[in-house]
C-alpha cells in the first residue's frame, strides 16, 4: 500500500507516494530523479549507492526510504555550493580520481564522512576507510591522492602537487 | 531487487514493539536492516509486517552499571568501535567491531540485530562468548537474561522466541591483567569470518590465570574451545605453550565446507588464527 513519504534530501523536503518496500536508492533516483546516486551491485557490496544520512555514510540499496524519514540525506548533488565544487570534488578533478565515474559519487560521500571524523588521515586509514567502495577502473591510487588533497584543502593547508611523477 | 510487499509499522517503545509483534503473526523486527533487507531483497524472507524498532531511543545507550557494561541492542557496530568505555574496558569488542564489513555496514548494523540473526559467519557470537556476555530479552511475559553460551543454538537459530525482543547485552568488565584480541580470516568481499578467533587471557606474572578462546565462522555455530583454554590455564605464556595449545584448536569439531573454504582448510585456519591471536597477547 502506497503512502506519503517525506524525505529531506540536500536540505530540501520531497514528499511522494511510495510503497514501504521502496529502497532509499530508488526513492532518490527514480522518484526524485537525482541520478547521481548509482546502483552497482544492488547487494550492499560495491558502495556506488552510498549517501550520507545525518552525516554518516550508508548504502542506500540496503536501506528502506521509510527508514530515512526525519533524517538529513546528502547525495552527490548536495556537495557543491554557490561558491563552487566541494573540496572533495576538486580533489577528484585535480588528481584524476575517476575514469568512468561510476563509483565516484559514493567514493566522494564516503570520503566526506571520513574527513569529517578524521581530518588528517594516513594513507592506510584512507584505504581502509574506502574499503566498502569498489572502483573497477581508476585503480585506487588516484582516489587516495584525491582524498589526501581534499583533506589538505579542508584543513586550510597547501594542497599536494598534482603533477604526475614520471619514472625514467 | 525489491522486497515483496509488506506493511510497515513503527514502534516507539519496547512495549509497543511487543504489542505489535503479538498482534501481527507474520511479522519481523527491523533494526539496522543489514541482514534483513538483503534477505528480503532475495525473497528468502517475506514477512507481511515489518516492525521498525530503530527509533526506540531507550535501546541505544552504552552504560556502566557496577562491574558490567550494558550495551543497548540498537547500538551500532560503529558506535562500539568509537565508544571510549568499551575501548578502555573491553577493547576486544571495539577491535572486533572494527572488522565487521565496512564503514557503511558498521554505521547501520546493530549488535542486537547481529545476534538475533545468528549468522554462523558473524563476528559478535565468538566475541561475546569470550567476554562471557549475557543477553537481556523482553517478552509479553516479562524480562529474562540468558548467557550467550545458551543463546546461540545453531545456524540462524537462537533461544529467542517469536514474541520476544533483545533489549541489551551485558558484558562483565574483565579482571585487571586481562588482555583480549579478535583475529579473523575474512571473506574478501563481505568480510564475514571464514574463521575468527576471539581470545582473552588473564595473566599474572607471565602465567595464564584464565583463558577464554572462541572460534567463529568455522562451524555451524561459534564454539568455546575448552581444550585450548585448559591447555593454557596455569601455564607460563611462552611461545612453546601457545604453540602446543593452538595445535589442538578445533580438534574433533565438524567444520563447515563451502566454496570459500573446505572443512580441512577451516581446521587448519582455526589453529593458525588461534596461535596468531594468542601470540599477540604475550
Ligand atoms: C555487505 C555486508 C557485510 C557484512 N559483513 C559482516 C561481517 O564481516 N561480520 C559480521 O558479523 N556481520 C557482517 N554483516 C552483517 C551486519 O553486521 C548486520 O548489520 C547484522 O548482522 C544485523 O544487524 P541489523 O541491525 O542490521 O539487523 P536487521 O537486519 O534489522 O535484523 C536482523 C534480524 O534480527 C532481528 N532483530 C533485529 N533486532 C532485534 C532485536 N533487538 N530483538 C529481536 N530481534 C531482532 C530481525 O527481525 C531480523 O530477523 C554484513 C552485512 C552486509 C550487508
Ligand atoms: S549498489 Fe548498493 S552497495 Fe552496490
Ligand atoms: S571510476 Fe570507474 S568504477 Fe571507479
Amino acid at each position: 500500500m502506497k503512502k506519503n513519504i517525506t524525505l529531506k534530501i540536500n536540505g530540501q523536503e520531497y514528499t511522494h507516494e511510495a510503497e514501504p518496500r521502496t529502497l532509499l536508492v530508488h526513492f532518490i533516483r527514480e522518484i526524485e530523479g537525482l541520478r547521481g546516486t548509482h546502483i552497482g551491485c544492488d547487494t550492499s557490496s560495491c558502495g556506488a549507492c552510498t549517501v550520507l544520512i545525518d552525516g554518516k555514510s550508508g548504502k542506500s540499496c540496503t536501506i528502506l526510504a521509510v527508514q530515512a524519514v526525519g533524517k538529513e540525506i546528502t547525495t552527490v548533488e548536495g556537495l557543491a555550493t554557490a561558491e563552487g565544487p566541494h573540496p572533495i570534488q576538486e580533489g577528484f578533478k585535480e588528481n584524476h580520481g575517476l575514469h568512468c565515474g561510476f563509483c565516484t559519487p559514493g567514493m566522494m560521500l564516503r570520503s566526506v564522512e571520513l574527513l569529517s571524523k578524521n581530518p588528517n588521515p594516513t594513507e592506510e586509514e584512507i584505504r581502509w576507510g574506502i574499503s566498502g567502495n569498489l572502483c573497477r577502473c581508476t585503480g585506487y591510487n588516484n582516489i587516495v591522492k584525491s582524498i589526501i588533497y581534499a583533506g589538505a584543502k579542508l584543513r586550510g593547508e597547501e594542497t599536494p602537487s598534482t603533477e604526475p611523477k614520471f619514472v625514467e | 531487487m525489491i522486497p515483496s510487499v509488506f506493511t510497515y509499522k513503527k514502534a516507539g517503545s519496547v512495549s509497543e514493539a511487543l504489542q505489535l509483534k503479538a498482534e501481527n503473526e507474520d511479522s519481523k523486527f527491523l533494526a539496522g536492516g543489514h541482514s534483513l533487507i538483503p534477505t528480503m531483497k532475495l525473497r528468502l524472507s517475506s514477512p507481511s509486517v515489518l516492525i521498525d524498532i530503530s527509533k526506540i531511543d531507550t535501546l541505544r545507550s552504552i552504560t556502566e552499571e557496577g562491574n558490567q557494561i550494558v550495551i543497548g541492542s540498537l547500538v551500532t557496530h560503529a558506535e562500539i568501535v568509537n565508544s571510549d568505555v568499551i575501548k578502555t574496558k573491553v577493547a576486544i569488542m571495539s577491535e572486533g567491531a572494527s572488522m565487521i564489513g565496512d564503514v557503511q555496514v558498521r554505521n547501520c548494523g546493530t549488535i542486537g540485530g547481529s545476534i538475533a540473526h545468528a549468522d554462523p559467519a558473524a563476528d559478535w557470537p565468538a566475541i561475546l562468548k569470550t567476554v562471557e556476555a549475557t543477553v537481556v530479552i523482553e517478552g509479553e511475559s516479562g524480562k529474562r537474561e540468558v548467557n550467550v553460551e545458551d543463546f546461540f543454538q545453531g545456524v540462524f537459530t537462537t533461544d529467542l522466541t517469536e514474541d520476544e525482543i533483545i533489549t541489551a547485552i551485558k558484558v562483565p568488565v574483565p579482571a585487571s591483567g586481562t588482555k583480549g584480541t579478535y583475529q579473523k580470516f575474512m571473506q574478501p568481499a563481505s568480510r564475514f569470518a571464514i574463521v575468527g578467533c576471539a581470545a582473552m587471557l588473564t595473566i599474572s606474572n607471565g602465567v595464564c590465570q584464565k583463558a577464554r578462546v572462541t572460534i567463529g565462522g568455522a562451524a555451524s555455530t561459534s564454539f568455546r574451545d575448552l581444550g585450548v583454554e585448559k591447555a593454557l590455564e596455569g601455564k607460563e605464556l611462552n611461545a612453546q605453550n601457545i604453540e602446543n595449545a593452538s595445535k589442538i584448536a578445533g580438534n574433533g569439531v565438524q567444520m563447515t565446507s563451502s566454496h570459500f573454504a573446505t572443512n580441512s582448510y577451516r581446521q587448519h585456519l582455526t589453529k593458525v588464527y588461534t596461535q596468531r591471536a594468542l601470540e599477540s597477547l604475550i
